[in-house]
């Protein structure tokens, strides 16, 4: 047997005895190390600082050039994961798995090389294109089979590995500074060998996922679970195919419920730090408010797995309802706080939401395995994802640029915001009647049984659609 | 059918799974905490 024939989905059918619960481990292997991306900022700094090693030196890299290393592997995150979706789905959890700790890994080399012979394009190549592919083929690798294998508790299983990914900036962040001061000398910053380091070390995490990851038999069922015999109203018992799910009114809804959620969310974790010390001039000070980044980055991850786990009791549908009103009242209420001075209420207030920006992401997949079924979910979320490029575009333009639009119209910096919130909080508005708009799956979209049938059976093979 | 030794040789497994992926995460977790102390000091 060659080693690529262990990729294929066929070898990585669970035996009997084998427990679900390695299955969310294997998951967070990947989300954890691609998770890194969020904290790829404690780079910047210091790349700027190469060659001057104490100051920025006329030959080093500005920050504008260094800031589109994260906007290429973000970009090529969406592109990825909607065009290798399919791919990803049909040739089963390992194999994407593998692909991206090659991924991964192989673009911190190339970005470490490109660091030591000071070529920026390098850095964009390897981190930006070969990393950004990575980022999309691990990111949805595992979303189908943890459904698979929780059809009892699909949200809290996706839940937990889409968590891993708001984690991965936990153990990045520190693991960096102290690689880079540990491989920093007087004449010399160490980022590419951290770079070395770190690719090593997430190839290798990655490659224990991809070894322990295993798909469910097609007839398992959990201990003591029986499917629902007569379907749910917004839970489909067919699946859809990924193009033919594209087509449907439902998906171009989810996309907009998605990137309004986003939106809202993005614009202020991005500009947390600054806000609330402008807002609070002089009682939050940059330390102060670095510490409210911090705790603003638990609850994103923490809400991740709360939410995505409420979902299955309440419904994703519901859950949703909850982002968009709590949200709206959260994001009305902001400018109030500044008013008053109450810097509790205010971090109060930005901690549910990001609660809720953090759950979006994690309730999404279980919301499409609702509406389109479990066989294509993978690569129905590779294309949602677009959503998420789509909103880290508008979110931070939307802050930053109403926040100076306000500035230069002669508002007080304190009260900067107050627009933008009452803007977010419009868009959740739109969020919620998107959501209102959500209605079953027409039945002319449902692959046919004998489609779905062939099609799992045909392991590696295109499903024909039923509907194309 | 599963034997108890298989039983337990799995739950091991579950166990070491989850230490491999918990430990760095539970690392990372506290010194973001201790970061975000700061905010109210």
């Amino acid at each position: 047997m060659s080693f690529l024939s262990l990729l294929d989905r066929e070898h990585t059918i669970a035996k009997p005895g084998f427990s679900r619960w390695m299955v969310p481990p294997a998951a967070l292997c990947i989300h954890l190390c691609i998770g890194q991306a969020y904290a790829l900022s404690v780079f910047n700094l210091p790349m700027t600082k190469l060659i001057g090693i104490t100051q920025s030196a006329p030959e080093d890299w500005r920050l504008t050039d260094l800031g589109w290393i994260f906007t290429l592997a973000m970009f090529f995150l969406g592109t990825s994961a909607a065009l290798f979706g399919r791919w990803v789905e049909e040739g089963g959890p390992r194999r994407a798995m593998f692909t991206a700790a090659c991924l991964w890994g192989g673009g911190f080399m190339i970005a470490a090389f490109g660091a030591s012979i000071h070529n920026l394009w390098l850095i964009y190549f390897g981190y930006g294109v070969l990393g950004g592919c990575g980022l999309g083929i691990g990111y949805i690798s595992p979303v189908s089979t943890l459904i698979k294998w929780f059809p009892d508790r699909p949200g809290m299983a996706t839940g937990m590995a889409i968590m891993g990914f708001g984690g991965g900036a936990f153990i990045a962040s520190p693991l960096s500074v102290w690689l880079m001061g540990l491989f920093s000398t007087p004449t010399h910053i160490g980022v590419a060998e951290t770079f070395v380091v770190m690719g090593i070390i997430y190839f290798c995490f990655m490659m224990v996922g991809a070894a322990i990851v295993r798909v469910p038999a097609p007839d398992w069922r959990p201990e003591g679970y029986t499917p629902p015999v007569t379907a749910q109203k917004l839970v489909t018992k067919n699946d859809v195919y990924v193009y033919d799910a594209l087509k449907t009114p439902q998906f171009w809804l989810i996309w907009w419920v998605l990137c309004l959620n986003v939106t809202a969310g993005i614009g202020v974790l991005g500009q947390a730090s600054a806000m609330s010390q402008e807002m609070f001039p002089g009682r939050v000070t940059p330390v102060a408010a670095a510490g409210f980044v911090g705790l603003l980055s638990l609850f994103n991850m923490g809400g991740r797995f709360f939410w995505a786990s409420t979902s299955d009791y309440i419904g994703r549908k519901n859950t949703y309802f909850c982002f968009f009103v709590i949200g709206f009242f959260l994001y009305a209420l902001v400018p109030y706080t500044g008013s008053i001075g109450s810097v509790t209420l205010f971090v109060c207030c930005f901690l549910v939401i990001i609660s809720m920006y953090g759950g979006g992401f994690a309730t999404v997949p279980a919301y499409l395995k609702d509406m389109f079924g479990t066989r294509y979910v993978g690569a129905i979320h590779g294309w949602l994802l677009t959503a998420w490029a789509a909103a880290g575009i508008f979110g931070p333009v939307l802050v930053n640029y109403i926040r100076q639009y306000q500035i230069e119209q002669g508002v007080p910096k304190a009260q900067a915001y107050n627009t933008t919130m009452y803007i977010m909080a419009g868009l959740l508005v739109v969020g919620f009647i998107c959501n209102f708009m959500i209605k079953a799956v027409h039945s002319r979209y449902h692959m046919r049984e004998d489609e779905t049938e062939r099609s799992a059976a045909r392991v590696g093979a295109t499903a024909r659609p039923a509907g194309a | 059918m599963t034997t108890n030794t298989d039983d337990g040789s799995m739950k091991l497994k579950v166990a070491l799974a989850w230490g491999f992926v918990g430990i760095p995460l539970a690392w990372g977790v506290i010194q973001t905490l201790i970061n975000a102390m700061k905010l109210f000091q």
